[in-house]
């Protein structure tokens, strides 16, 4: 099954026509994403990379049934977007754009929840690498050839982070039912924990491991969700043991700000929580395939 | 970004809140003739620098005579201060800036911040001021009042009503109390500031609310929409390496060891630096050098890894994804000619063309020292790190 995306999944490009969400599109297009037109305003009417431009997305998914978009757009614009998606029947939303002001994303959030849960978008992201259901389709910029099909769900926060988990996995044999990058940002769409609930119910995926940072409350979230609620086996790694207080670590979200945001401490709440803690970022692959083992 | 404190109060006033007369001085001379403006036999001089706790680090001076402001000011300009937020390097305070004296009958605290939990601003109050958030959250948590504000209507008179009355106000206060509380906020929304802290706020013997020191922060994502606030900018307060990065579009973090790094991606960078830690080293650094690693991108960011003299090895882990390792390791060659490096380097490729990327890195002569995985790249990292050390003795 896999979750978010399939090789069905109707996929919109929104930023279509630009530089980088051209070569993206294209790249999607190569894996077997079924991208099926996308969103520039003006150059509604036009074709690119063979596939119907609109001026709204209101109007892709009137005329190709559009359900799933990936946001390219600048970040001055990206969270109209988000909001037109969301209000235009998308069911999921990747926005990769780095740089949302904070209270766009606040908006962004508060606007989502106006929506009935059943009917609500399923945001993901920004500043992510966006999601991969590998042999399937491919919602983002990773490189798609490190995945290898399977049954181990993917939840980061960090993209080229999340690659290194994929390779270490595949060098193994392992493989994955989705990968999903939730971005590294203070506010995002989906936390941890939202992909934690889409992971439980899925069939195909057996075991997940979350990739978490310093800063924020999401991990620990995540964890007494898996403590709660999960059957299935939660393996977790959080990246910045050496990252000083107060310090920004690259990502506008990865800053440790309060008390239980640093990695010693996350890693030590996940743990009494039962959660299998991968002891280095190098031993993520082999901690996967021991509770793969356990099965 | 973060700005002054004196910053912070001049653009809170332009939104009604009240603050005491005061002035910047660069100079003790410049010092003395704010306090002859302002008047009155009692100055705070201020030590402007990006920081809490002032105070106890010394950089706050209490002054009768405009002898004890020269004297005041003439200790604080250039002087090094040092709180738990500056760490050990400290800041240097370049600014002063002279207030008046305020005759203080109440200290409260009230700040905003962003609550990453419930993805809004929450204000905060306690009607026991002047100490430090993190010891009140710790020590009294009840003491603390928090109210969340709807981004979609922002904060509502009966909010504000309701903080003041949290801080003890009695009911003479309360318009006065609300409008400082509601220019608050408008500055933080408007400005777009992630963070806004008034501690203390105080009440004074003419029964008004003024904001004895202000502190505020900014959404860095947010800085392209607000001009007036980026230009407020005081590059004296940050690490010059961190500015140098910030101008080239690297992202760089200074740390006290002395592996130098240079990875792709912010989450992949602080696992490598664990990686070192456990394999028995220290980084010099965070760097990310982000997804479009050109070969010029390259060669300035080993010249700023470079730049921190105490750098004894450098490692670079790039996993490809948009980029390539071919480029990459095109453009590692080149920076370490044309740079002419001293110390080892040890390089890990992995993700797209990774083979031909090992291949330029193999076939260039270079004694650059190569790994395949993550924790062999660390571990040579340190192995050479503790060699050029072991050399040195």
């Amino acid at each position: 099954m896999a979750i978010l995306i399939n090789e069905t999944t109707r996929i919109i490009v929104q930023g279509f026509t630009g530089k980088i969400g051209t070569f993206h599109a294209q790249d999607m297009i190569n894996y077997g994403s079924n991208v099926v037109g996308g969103i520039t305003p003006g150059k509604g009417g036009q074709k690119h990379l063979d596939r119907p431009v609109f001026n709204t997305v209101k109007e892709a998914v009137n005329q190709v049934g559009a359900e799933a978009s990936i946001i390219f757009v600048p970040p001055a614009f990206a969270a109209d977007s988000i909001m037109e998606a969301a209000d235009a029947g998308i069911k999921y939303c990747v926005a990769i754009t780095d740089g949302i002001p904070t209270q766009d994303m606040m908006k962004v959030k508060n606007f989502l929840r106006r929506f009935p849960k059943e009917e609500r978008m399923v945001l993901t992201g920004p500043n992510c690498a966006g999601t991969i259901s590998p042999g399937r389709a491919m919602l983002g910029i990773m490189p798609g050839h490190i995945y290898k099909q399977g049954n181990v769900g993917i939840v980061g926060r960090s993209g080229t982070l999340g690659y290194e988990a994929a390779d270490q996995m595949k060098a193994l044999g392992i493989g994955v039912s989705t990968s999903v990058g939730i971005g590294g940002d203070p506010i995002n769409g989906s936390s941890h924990r939202d992909i934690l609930e889409i992971f439980e119910q899925d069939s195909e995926t057996k075991v997940v491991i979350m990739i978490g940072e310093i800063g924020g409350p999401q991990e620990v979230e995540a964890g007494l969700y898996a403590k709660e609620h999960m059957t299935k086996p939660l393996i977790a790694y959080i990246a910045g043991l050496t990252a000083p207080e107060g310090r920004r670590m690259g990502h506008a979200g990865a800053i440790i700000s309060s008390a239980g945001e640093s990695a010693a401490e996350k890693v030590a709440i996940l743990r009494e929580l039962g959660v299998t803690i991968c002891p280095t970022p190098a031993a993520m692959g082999e901690t996967v395939a021991a509770v793969l083992a356990k099965l | 970004m973060d700005i002054h404190e004196y910053q912070a109060k001049e653009l809170l006033a332009g939104y009604g809140v009240k603050i005491a007369e005061g002035g910047l001085a660069y100079s003790p001379e410049e010092a003395v003739q704010r306090a002859r403006e302002i008047g009155g036999n009692v100055w705070a001089v201020k030590a402007q620098i990006h920081s809490g706790a002032r105070g106890k680090a010394g950089g706050i001076k209490i002054c009768k005579t405009h002898d004890e402001v020269e004297a005041a000011a003439e200790a604080l300009l250039g002087k090094k201060l040092v709180t738990h937020q500056t760490g050990p390097a400290g800041k240097v305070c370049g600014r002063l800036y002279i207030e008046a004296g305020t005759n203080i009958v109440k200290e409260l605290y009230f700040s905003f911040l962003v609550d990453r939990s419930s993805e809004r601003i929450v204000m905060v109050g306690s009607a026991q001021g002047g100490m430090e958030i993190e010891d009140l959250a710790a020590n009294n948590p009840d003491a603390l009042t928090k109210i969340y504000i709807s981004p979609a209507v922002g904060l509502q008179d009966y909010q504000a009503r309701e903080m003041a009355f949290a801080l003890g106000l009695e009911p003479a206060l309360l318009s006065h109390a609300v409008k400082t509380i509601k220019g608050c906020y408008r500055a933080l929304r408007d400005l777009d500031a992630s963070m806004l802290e008034i501690n203390p706020l105080v009440i004074n013997s003419n029964n008004e609310l003024i904001a004895l020191d202000a502190k505020m922060g900014f959404d860095d994502n947010a800085l392209f929409r607000q001009h007036k606030v980026a230009e407020l900018r005081d590059k004296t307060q940050e690490d010059p390496r961190e500015t140098a990065a910030g101008d080239r579009g690297l992202s760089y973090v200074g740390l006290d060891g002395d592996i130098g790094c240079m990875i792709n991606g912010a989450g992949l960078a602080m696992a490598t630096m664990d990686m070192i830690k456990l394999a028995g080293g220290e980084p010099a650094n965070f760097l990310d050098v982000g997804g479009g690693a050109s070969a010029e991108r390259t060669e300035k960011a080993f010249r700023l890894v470079l730049a921190d003299k105490g750098v004894k090895a450098m490692l670079v882990n790039i996993f490809a994804g948009i980029n390539r390792c071919d480029w990459i390791a095109e453009g590692v060659v080149e920076a370490v000619k044309k740079i002419d490096m001293k110390i080892p380097l040890i390089v890990r490729l992995s993700g797209t063309n990774v083979e031909e990327g090992r291949r330029i890195i193999a076939e260039s002569g270079l004694p650059i020292i190569t790994a395949d995985t993550l924790a062999e790249a660390a571990e040579k990292a340190v192995k050479a790190r503790n060699e050029v050390v072991a050399n040195e003795r």
